[in-house]
């Protein structure tokens, strides 16, 4: 049990799929625009998540090692496509505002970087809780940015008007704000890690962590 | 088919939408790989190609097998698929009869298959040029335009940040931006720059 909540919790802070690995950056910036719309996508990212971690470790020892990566893409785009018409049927509005995006969690690096890393070595209620967590993860990390963007940007919090007579930085709810909220955000995360990154390898690994 | 709908498509997905800086599509590369111009510019032309041929491919999917059977539901799954087989065996052909190409562009041919700018590319032909499940006219080749020029805009910017990058690493930023923090700034920095494209009126 203590194993499984720390499975649950590392993908939460830790190794936080966005600030702290890197992963998954596509989705992360084109979707924060708004709270709603990083909440539908966060979701949809964690029930893949749970889903391909569950199927894949689960026949882990079926797959022969050299097709291994085919296999799992196939098992996540089924997923994605059982999200991409479930939210088609239910949540029309917010499929149109998440557009290509909801096809795109196939190629998202933190779900095949999650078959690749843990579920096809771990049993499968670990590979539930790792997908869990870091679904949760993933989901925080957006609704960050999300709100900075939002607020910042729209002067609003999901949707709701927050403070009278401020004037809007448009820019923000834009492309280049993204990344300006993404690349300050990862700042202040190392800073309060008080990593000690060396100006010749700024933290390789996490850079060669997806690609 | 007119000269024009071509242009306005090309100016469209090089500048004003371009792939990485506005539609944030393969960002991951772009971070990852962006650190010296020769790599850079390597992993460009390379995406360049799989865009364009996958683009090809992944129409005459859409067009001949989906739309037909009726099952345009499996698009994600089966665009996935060919993109990642294509990629495999133009992996082997060059590794049997181009080992000097290989050298240069091999070890990026497996991480274009996870690259979202491919199948967003795909996708977005398969929405932007099928109406109601009927292509346009001129449907094939504007996916083509748009898959080709997609790849030259992504060469653009990757060889544009990998010029600055080189530059900064002569620089004394503080220690928690340098690295990948300071190349998203450096980023947003360029995409509001290209922002300013978007006046394009055509």
């Amino acid at each position: 049990m203590k194993r499984l909540f720390k499975e649950f919790t590392k993908g939460i802070i830790i190794e936080n799929p966005t600030f702290g690995l890197v992963l998954g950056l596509c989705p992360t910036l084109a979707v924060s625009t708004s709270v709603r719309n990083a909440l539908g996508m966060g979701l949809a990212a964690t029930f893949v998540l749970i889903c391909s971690n569950i199927i894949i470790s689960s026949v882990r020892r079926v797959i022969p090692n050299q097709i291994r990566i085919p296999c799992f893409i196939v098992i996540i785009a089924t997923f994605v496509t059982i999200v991409e018409m479930l939210m088609k049927a239910y949540f029309p509005a917010l499929n149109v505002s998440l557009g290509i995006f909801v096809p795109l969690i196939v190629v998202n690096c933190i779900v095949l970087g999650r078959a690749e890393a843990f579920a096809c070595k771990n049993p499968v209620l670990p590979s539930l809780f790792d997908g869990l967590g870091m679904g949760v993860g993933f989901t925080l990390a957006l609704i960050i940015i999300a709100s900075i963007r939002e607020v910042l940007g729209a002067g609003k919090f999901l949707g709701f008007h927050l403070i009278k007579g401020f004037e809007p930085i448009g820019v923000m709810v834009l492309a280049p704000g993204a990344l300006l909220t993404l690349g300050f955000l990862i700042g202040l995360v190392n800073y309060l890690n008080g990593k000690k990154v060396t100006r010749n390898r700024p933290s390789e690994a996490r850079e060669n962590g997806c690609k | 088919m007119d000269v024009s709908k071509f242009i306005a498509i090309i100016i469209s997905t090089v500048f004003i939408n371009n792939f990485i800086l506005s539609k944030f599509l393969g960002l991951c590369p772009f971070i990852g790989v962006s650190k010296e111009t020769k790599p850079a510019v390597s992993m460009g032309l390379a995406v360049t190609f799989v865009i364009t041929m996958s683009s090809l491919i992944t129409w005459l999917v859409y067009r001949w097998l989906l739309l037909p059977f009726g099952i345009t539901y499996l698009r994600t799954i089966s665009f996935i698929l060919v993109i990642a087989s294509f990629v495999q065996l133009v992996e082997m052909v060059i590794r049997k009869f181009f080992p000097h190409l290989y050298r240069a562009f091999g070890i990026y041919l497996p991480l274009i298959t996870v690259n979202c700018a491919v199948l967003g590319a795909a996708v977005l032909n398969s929405q932007d040029f099928f109406v109601n499940g009927q292509p346009v006219a001129g449907s094939f080749w504007f996916s083509l335009t748009q898959g080709f020029f997609a790849g030259i805009g992504y060469l653009l910017a990757m060889l544009l940040m990998s010029g600055i990058r080189e530059r900064l690493e002569l620089i004394d930023p503080p220690k928690s931006l340098s690295g990948v923090p300071l190349a998203f700034i450096i980023a947003s920095l360029m995409s509001l720059a290209f922002m300013g494209f978007s006046g394009f009126k055509f």
